[in-house]
């Protein structure tokens, strides 16, 4: 059924008795055109748009768990596109227009909130590095604005600017920057791709991929053997297990990300602030609570947590920004297992192998790039050749040493990102 | 998380920073071909389970640790010193 006001208000004068289900729960049929490896947010958009951009609707996706399990729903929900480097700059703006337009293509509302981000800075080598990024965003075609410090007092005026280690010398302020609510964009996706005729099977965990003569054919599944003409692996975390099945190793590295929420507040935060002098970004959920991040635990993990060390330097970065929110009662932590590559920027890619397609590499900033994801690894999977605007998100390049994006200058090796 | 240092004993994980998988012991040949330079800097098994990665005790003794650690667990299996396990093959 469409989701709509009118449709609220019936169901309301009706006893809510008509809400179906947002999607079916199909058994696996014995052979698909295209399965797609993994049931979270960058899988079912990939299905989604298979099927709205590419009218191709012959799809399974398979998760082994519930859809949205996974690291869409265990992240801080940011959405944005202040990206410096070619390759990243386009990607994230196309994505970026997908999520303008998310809610009215998927009938569903995903609470995507353009409140605006602030990147601090404090120091003037800081100042030029964000200026710089700013020009690179304005050149792309988005929006970036470099304010002093007055300007960051007027719009986030509790911050302590006098602070005597790093006192606060402006921000990069993006507007279009903003959060949307996490699950809902797994969920609205799912109902999206379901309603075109995708089958979302989950409980159904790959334990092979079939691939005869250098082209793929299938994948044994813990519900049985599936035949399927082409194969999209998009799991993150589980990348590298995964691409094992084909006997590929991966330049990727497990790690765990934490992340913080408090208690519920008043309203006090509306927008999303990082800070420049520790890893530490804020934003405040529709719910009330402060929702915040900071750093890999940099050891490699798949155990969905981390340790007190990084929660403790998190707090402590918190705290010299914004010392009001020090009597906030923290709630909850949790940790997303990042899909980790050497220069901090993703693959969306063919393999050697026919049939095989590859999305992995994420990082710490998956979310965002959900919509754009789907939409260029399903151009890939569809026209067997790349989107545009993810032409840069090449497997050989560290291969070759040819287009590596390391937007954070460290250096292309595992444990600088 | 703890790691027991064999040189001082059982510390915090705040005194040890982590450089990365074992591979990182087996540095390929300067004239080894690109793809085996390839495999050492960037392509990993990244093991669900158990695992073996140098750890620096810089806020301790300054060794070069090669822990055996389990990455779904977060559980410290081991260490020795790296240069004692590069010797050892």
């Amino acid at each position: 059924m469409r989701y709509s006001g009118l449709a609220v208000l019936a169901q309301g004068l009706t006893g809510n008795k008509g809400w179906r289900p947002a999607w079916r729960d199909p058994a696996p049929k014995d052979a698909y055109d295209i399965v797609i490896i993994g049931g979270g947010g960058h899988g079912l958009a990939t299905a989604f748009y298979l099927a709205k951009e590419h009218g191709l609707t012959n799809i399974a996706v398979l998760e082994k768990g519930y859809l949205g399990g996974g690291n869409i729903g265990r992240n801080t929900t940011i959405v944005r596109a202040n990206y410096g480097l070619p390759g990243n700059s386009e990607f994230y703006s196309h994505s970026l227009k997908l999520w303008e337009g998310l809610e009215a293509d998927l009938n569903y509302n995903v609470m995507h909130s353009q409140r605006g981000i602030i990147n601090l800075f404090h120091s003037d080598g800081q100042r030029d590095a964000y200026a710089r990024r700013g020009n690179a965003m304005i050149n792309q075609g988005d929006d970036a604005i470099l304010l002093d410090t007055e300007g960051v007092r007027k719009i986030v005026p509790y911050l302590d600017f006098e602070q005597t280690r790093f006192p606060i010398f402006g921000g990069l302020y993006h507007k279009r920057g903003g959060t949307a609510r996490h699950d809902a964009v797994a969920w609205g996706f799912a109902r999206g791709a379901d309603r075109r005729g995708v089958d979302l099977i989950q409980n159904c965990e790959v334990t092979g991929i079939d691939i005869e003569n250098g082209k793929v054919t299938g994948v044994q599944t813990s519900r049985g053997a599936i035949r399927a003409k082409k194969v999209g692996i998009v799991v993150a975390g589980r990348s590298s297990q995964v691409a094992a099945m084909a006997s590929m190793r991966l330049p990727i590295e497990s790690h765990v990300l934490q992340a913080f929420v408090t208690e519920g507040l008043k309203p006090v935060i509306d927008n999303v602030i990082t800070y420049g002098m520790g890893h530490f970004y804020i934003s405040q959920s529709d719910k009330g609570g402060l929702v915040f991040g900071g750093d890999l635990d940099f050891y490699a993990s798949y155990a969905a947590r981390g340790n007190l060390p990084m929660a403790e330097h998190v707090m402590e970065a918190g705290l010299t920004l914004m010392p009001m929110i020090g009597k906030a009662k923290m709630l909850r932590s949790w940790g997303g297992i990042m899909d980790m590559s050497p220069d901090g920027s993703p693959i969306i890619d063919k393999t050697h192998i026919d049939g095989l397609y590859l999305n992995c590499g994420w990082c710490y900033g998956g979310f965002k790039a959900v919509p754009g994801s789907g939409h260029t690894f399903a151009h890939l999977i569809a026209t067997d050749r790349p989107h545009e605007a993810a032409a840069r998100y090449r497997l050989d390049r560290f291969a070759t040493g040819r287009g590596l994006m390391d937007e954070e200058a460290t250096g292309s090796q595992h444990n600088l990102h | 998380m703890q790691i027991t240092c064999p040189l001082c004993g059982a510390r915090d994980i705040r005194e040890f920073s982590i450089k990365g998988h074992e591979t990182y012991l087996h540095r390929p040949d300067p004239e080894a071909a690109p793809e085996e330079w390839n495999d050492y800097l960037h392509n990993r098994e990244n093991p669900a389970g158990e695992t073996r990665e140098l750890w620096h005790h810089g806020s301790g003794c300054g060794a070069w640790l090669l822990v055996t650690r389990n990455t779904i667990t977060h559980e410290v299996l081991g260490a020795q010193l790296a240069r004692e396990a590069r010797n050892a093959g």
